[in-house]
């Protein structure tokens, strides 16, 4: 098969195939990996469920991972990270996220507001080390908050399908039992698998945060278990320093679960600047970031140093840069930007 | 050179803050077409690629009829226009990085490619690096002449210039290797200012590409015609020459009609934003015509609003163009456009005239248009009153 598109893309060259075959139908690609939308359900308020079809370059994940999507809001293919919420290793070879829609989150509320079926997506190959590992842990303890339910109710619906026979408990913390996405599947599990313990908490009604004793009570033989939580910040933390303190904390994996936020004051230069390709930091003084690498004594690509010729354009791996010509800031991880127009905006890490 | 701004005091004089006036207007106009970009533009560039592949596809079927002229003549205009279409519309905007911001893989400055012989990246560095920062520039741009022509009266005149309009000829039809060979600068290598060394990986990087071009343009598609393999092949010479014609013509018009200023090396040092701006303007040429002429010249034929927002998507120059020229007329400056014949005609006009001896076609050129520029103002306003040494646009 590689070989035929090769030899057919000595005919399309210097094109690459999928150039001409996405113009017949999006879903028609010989290289690159996307995703044909066939179910959308809004069964919880403020979340989507979306049923994916990918291409049959797709490999599956493994229990836990994230996949990218990208979706084209007024033009521009924006990226997201979501993990799948089905179980691993299905034959179907479908893919389910479940999406909330986060105030202000563009993707999120553009798919919670628009998803059909039908609509196609880009996609990126699983990706990421929270995973269940093979052989399976004996005893496995989930904990999730919000919408970190997702890649932990993989590893669950894994587990279940499984018939895993080992000690699992599963904790998840949600603002009302009507925010928990899969509500009715996981009450469906839990009759349906004696070994699992799977209990809801919602902090605002007086369940309390998660703490010591409700660990305890949940898997009090969490010493001897493999643990995996993602969640908001308040909650990672709470649950690292009482691993911390226990010296467990190899036995913990998290999720990091952080949404991109963009500083108050663009203008005010503070934070470190990584060349990460380089392996170089740099205090981030305000200038643009081309003057930066070069003050750090790189030699990054450049041109025109006015922002016309694109020659110093380098990915942007995390952080926030502004556009100092037009004053815009932009926080989308993986983009390329020009090095020469635009200045960092607290801690940046460029790929060059 | 004619000058179209003199007025009858002599030329016109810019102060430095009218061109830091003209320089916010233009700002002002590139950022509500920025904040504009969305859907509308994509659709664009998308039904620009489907009309492109479209016609190359059938260009390259009707060739299996080419046995039969009138289908011949049909598979070369097809696959023609789908040359012109990649090159220009296509190929020259996006990798200016006019779709960077789509964030579409298939329409990034970084990795796109062209279907000519000239590697992307090394096009990117001659001509958006260096002509466009540069433009006009004597020593600088080297588009002035491309390293073989005479183009402004500025640039020394020797006998071998007689045979200048032979060498534009060659230049024409050779187009594409001409813009392959271009980032070489083979001229300073025989004089001496460039090792062979220093193009070795440009060497390397035109191999593979041109390689792959001849592989299919000349070998692989007329074998898979079989029996027309001859006829195939004629075919394919013959699309990429009407290709070399129209590319060469439509970007000769850009910066050599009559009315273009060039500039020295002293005049620009340390220029403003403004000051930048102005040269563009003042360096660039439109032509007018049709929707269909300005899709088929890659929005070229605005070379004005090309040179002043070279990362603006291409489809936009048309809705520019006015506000633009209206800026213009009012701080009195040229707006340099016709039609293709008089532009063409001028340019051709050019190469023959300067072609000839100095003493022959007499010295024309005076500026058309003076920029006072800041740091003359403080302490020497009588210099600039006299246009000694403080000016640009001589």
């Amino acid at each position: 098969m590689v070989g035929l598109i090769d030899l057919v893309q000595t005919l399309t060259t210097p094109h690459p195939l999928d150039r001409y075959l996405e113009l017949v139908r999006p879903t028609l690609t010989a290289r690159e990996l996307r995703a044909e939308i066939t179910h959308v359900r809004r069964s919880v308020p403020g979340s989507v469920t979306l049923t994916l079809r990918p291409t049959r370059q797709w490999r599956g994940h493994a229990a836990g991972q994230y996949v990218q999507i990208g979706v084209v809001i007024d033009g521009i293919r924006h990226i997201r990270c979501y993990s799948p919420v089905n179980p691993e290793g299905r034959r179907d070879r479908h893919i389910q996220l479940t999406v909330k829609a986060h105030p202000g989150g563009l993707v999120s509320q553009y798919l919670y507001r628009n998803a059909v079926p039908g609509m196609v997506v880009s996609l990126e190959p699983a990706a990421g080390v929270f995973r269940l590992p093979e052989p399976r842990p004996e005893r496995v303890l989930l904990i999730s908050g919000g919408s970190g339910i997702t890649p932990v109710l993989s590893m669950l619906r894994t587990l279940a399908e499984e018939g895993y026979p080992g000690e699992l408990a599963f904790l998840h913390y949600a603002k009302s039992p009507e925010a928990v996405p899969h509500r009715a599947e996981l009450e469906v599990i839990a009759q349906a698998n004696k070994n699992f313990r799977i209990e809801m908490r919602h902090p605002g009604d007086g369940s309390g945060y998660f703490d010591y004793d409700q660990l305890e009570r949940v898997a009090p033989w969490f010493a001897d278990g493999e643990t995996y939580v993602c969640g908001p910040q308040g909650l990672m933390a709470a649950v690292r320093k009482i691993f911390e303190a226990e010296q467990l904390s190899d036995r913990l994996h998290a999720e990091e679960f952080t949404l991109a936020t963009t500083p108050v004051d663009a203008d005010e230069a503070f934070g470190t600047v990584s060349f990460s390709a380089s392996g170089k930091n740099a205090e981030n003084n305000g200038a643009v970031l081309l003057e930066q690498a070069e003050a750090a004594g790189l030699t990054p690509e450049y041109g025109c140093r006015m922002g016309i010729c694109f020659s110093c354009t380098a990915v942007r791996r995390t952080g926030c840069t502004r556009n100092v010509r037009t004053g815009e800031t932009n926080s989308d991880p993986d983009q390329p930007i020009q090095l020469c127009i635009n200045a960092p905006v607290g801690d940046v890490e460029i790929d060059i | 050179m004619t000058i179209l701004t003199e007025t009858k005091d002599g030329p016109l004089v810019l102060s430095p803050d009218q061109v830091e006036e003209l320089g916010r207007a233009l700002d002002d106009l590139r950022a509500r077409i920025v904040a504009d970009l969305g859907d509308s533009d994509r659709e664009y560039i998308y039904s620009i690629i489907k009309a492109q592949r479209g016609f190359e596809i059938a260009g390259r079927s009707l060739m299996y009829l080419g046995f039969l002229p009138p289908f011949w003549l049909a598979a070369v205009a097809a696959l023609s226009v789908s040359k012109i279409l990649d090159n220009m519309e296509i190929g020259h905007n996006v990798m200016h990085g006019q779709y960077d911001w789509m964030r579409e893989r298939g329409l990034n400055s970084r990795e796109f490619e062209w279907d000519t012989v000239c590697p992307a990246d090394q096009w990117k560095h001659s001509h958006n690096y260096l002509h466009h920062t540069y433009t006009n520039i004597h020593g600088m741009d080297r588009d002035i002449g491309y390293g073989i022509l005479r183009m402004d009266e500025s640039q020394k005149w020797n006998p071998l210039r007689l045979g200048q309009p032979l060498y534009a000829f060659g230049l024409m039809v050779l187009f594409e290797w001409g813009v392959m060979g271009h980032d070489l600068e083979v001229e300073n290598i025989i004089r001496g200012k460039r090792s062979w060394s220093d193009i070795k990986k440009l060497v390397k990087g035109q191999w593979r590409k041109a390689g792959r071009q001849v592989l299919k343009d000349y070998v692989v598609f007329p074998a898979l015609t079989g029996p027309l393999f001859v006829s195939t092949l004629a075919g394919n010479v013959t699309a990429n020459l009407v290709r070399n014609l129209w590319a060469f013509s439509i970007i000769f018009c850009g910066h050599f009609p009559t009315g273009v200023q060039t500039f020295t090396e002293a005049e620009t040092a340390e220029e403003t934003r403004g000051e930048w701006y102005v040269r563009q303007m003042l360096g660039s040429a439109n032509i007018t015509g049709s929707k269909l002429f300005h899709i088929m010249s890659g929005n070229l034929s605005h070379q004005i609003e090309h040179h002043l927002f070279p990362d603006l998507p291409a489809n936009r120059y048309p809705q520019l163009a006015p506000e633009v020229r209206e800026l213009c007329e009012k701080y009195g400056l040229p707006y340099n456009t016709g039609s293709l014949g008089q532009q063409v005609g001028s340019v051709w006009m050019k190469i023959f005239k300067l072609a000839l001896p100095p003493f022959l076609v007499g010295k024309e050129s005076t500026p058309g248009v003076i920029v006072m520029r800041q740091q003359v103002v403080s302490s020497d306003l009588q210099a600039v009153a006299s246009g000694n040494t403080t000016e640009v646009g001589v």
